[in-house]
């Protein structure tokens, strides 16, 4: 779900800078003087398939919704969409919602750093290594597939309400996905591009780390993607279900206070930083390894 | 020139790569080769011709040192194969370009692979990005390229090497028929040019009689040599020529006619 969703996203993101250069030249000459009986529903035509455009207006149509289902209402627990977005300015500018940011990311960062590194890490081992696979990769087909919300009692109360049990549900929640893509990844580099490096006489090193980590790269970032997604859901569900903290509190909080717009506020704000951290992934990608997408765009 | 060198080295020419007794039977007990010896004359394209399945990619493989074989042994250049070595260069049929490299490191890989400094092994890759046609191509990844155009970056990476013995592992048939004949007439002037014993896997009779100075015919799996035939044809003449030359037509179909019982039995 997540990269079905980054990915057209982040096409509108990397789109953007060039996009408004291009419509405004056209739309002056366009408009005013040239040919305005061709031009005019031409130019109409443009703007409506226009990707950007028809992204926004996705975006438009759900907060419309939202705003309208708000004002019915219908639930006197659900907000409108200006009151929601009024309780998040609120909370940015006296400090609530930056202070829980800070706390809430602790844990995420520690968590979402180990994960991507041991993770990828263990990944690539498995993959390379099939000893390595049999010991290791049962476990992890087991962690993906177990409900592992369920594991966070026992975490609580093996490593306590403190920072450790958080980190430890960001880990058991992202790293499981990072591992499977990962080890996937480099099973499946194409055995050409392997022959081909060990005719021209590349060491094992060599072979691992010009070919096939480059040709693992898609995949494996594909899991960090959905690893980090991960990641957050299990931050937010520490932050719910072991203490109340950062994100989390205020989420609960505010419901127990019926403060709804400063509750949704709150889950908003997390969703669209979830979004942007994983198109910022998405990005360093392409831009770190896969130079021919850039050469595509 | 052409005419000179090949009459040279069809006085004497020497055995480069030397296969001897080898067979191979893959785990599971499927027996791909059996028993086949053969010699590769040095500055030659000799051809591996046979069925589908026959087990002439493995015999190719063999010779690379990318798979070993269960009896027998392969010399090249008078020392036992055991891996890959840098007298052989290997084209491969799906072209094995790394697509998020440019034509111009892929060219450049196996130099790299050999820690050749970057300047000295683009300057390398670069002038025969120019051989095979692809000038001006350097900068370009293999997702934007025609299927000849990617084997064309296979062949310069295979030829920057300097290896004395290319191995072709049917180099030719990912790739459509016009563009095709145009590789074959191409590889004939390489042959010429770089004085390189080739090894050269097709299934395809018309290419192996077209660029072959020797093709070896292989039987169903297990594979043994079934024949060795030795087209004369001149080299020299037009491509159209060749394709009309009634020796060229008699191989083919003497050729066709030794295969014919290997489909027959098939069905």
């Amino acid at each position: 779900m997540q990269t079905s969703n980054s990915s057209p996203a982040l096409r509108a993101g990397s789109q953007a800078t060039p996009d408004p250069a291009r419509p405004a030249p056209q739309a002056g000459p366009a408009l005013s003087s040239r040919r305005p009986a061709e031009d005019r529903p031409s130019f109409l035509v443009l703007l409506l398939s226009h990707p950007l455009f028809l992204r926004l207006a996705s975006i438009l149509i759900v907060v419309g919704g939202w705003e309208y289902a708000g004002r019915v209402p219908i639930s006197p627990a659900f907000p409108t969409f200006l009151e929601t977005m009024d309780a998040l300015f609120g909370m940015l500018a006296d400090g609530t919602l930056p202070l829980a940011f800070w706390t809430t990311l602790q844990p995420l960062a520690i968590g979402l750093f180990a994960s991507v590194f041991v993770g990828v890490a263990f990944g690539v081992t498995m993959g390379l290594n099939r000893l390595a696979e049999w010991l290791g990769a049962p476990l992890f087909i087991i962690a993906q597939s177990a409900p592992l919300a369920a594991l966070i009692p026992i975490l609580t109360f093996a490593y306590g309400i403190g920072l450790t049990s958080k980190v430890m549900t960001v880990c058991i929640m992202a790293m499981p996905v990072i591992v499977l893509n990962s080890l996937n990844a480099v099973r499946h580099t194409p055995a050409s591009l392997v022959e081909m490096g060990r005719c021209f006489q590349g060491t094992r090193w060599q072979v691992v780390w010009k070919i096939v980590l480059p040709a693992a790269a898609p995949v494996i970032f594909a899991g960090l993607r959905l690893g980090c997604a991960a990641g957050f859901i299990g931050v937010i569900l520490a932050e719910l279900l072991i203490t109340p903290t950062g994100i989390g509190d205020i989420i609960t909080y505010n419901q127990s206070v019926a403060e709804y717009a400063k509750m949704y506020a709150a889950i908003f704000s997390i969703i669209v930083f979830s979004v942007l951290f994983i198109e910022v992934l998405e990005r360093l990608e392409v831009t770190l390894f896969r130079p021919e997408k850039r050469a595509a765009r | 020139m052409n005419a000179m060198s090949a009459s040279a080295i069809d006085t004497e020419p020497r055995a480069i790569v030397e296969v001897e007794g080898v067979s191979k039977i893959y785990p599971g007990g499927t027996e791909a080769l059996n028993n086949i010896s053969l010699d590769f004359p040095e500055g030659q394209l000799t051809t591996l011709l046979g069925p589908s399945g026959c087990g002439k990619t493995t015999l190719l493989k063999i010779i690379a040192g990318l798979i070993p074989a269960t009896t027998g042994a392969v010399r090249v250049d008078g020392r036992t194969v055991t891996g890959p070595g840098p007298e052989r260069a290997f084209v491969f049929q799906d072209f094995a370009l790394m697509p998020w490299a440019t034509v111009l490191r892929n060219v450049a890989f196996g130099l790299e692979l050999r820690g050749v400094a970057r300047s000295e092994r683009e300057a390398v890759a670069e002038q025969y990005i120019g051989h095979v046609g692809l000038k001006g191509f350097e900068k370009a990844y293999p997702h934007e390229l025609s299927g000849g155009m990617r084997q064309r970056v296979g062949l310069a990476r295979a030829l920057t090497v300097n290896a004395k013995v290319l191995l072709m592992d049917e180099p030719f048939s990912a790739v459509d028929e016009q563009t095709r004949r145009k590789f074959q007439e191409d590889l004939l002037e390489l042959v010429a040019r770089e004085r390189k014993t080739f090894i050269f896997v097709t299934h395809s009779i018309e290419e192996a009689v077209y660029v072959s100075d020797r093709i070896v015919l292989l039987s169903r799996r297990p594979s043994r040599v079934s024949q060795i035939v030795e087209p004369n044809i001149p080299r020299h003449a037009d491509p159209e020529d060749i394709r009309r030359d009634p020796v060229y037509l008699d191989t083919v179909e003497e050729i066709w006619q030794g295969l014919k019982k290997y489909l027959d039995e098939g069905i």
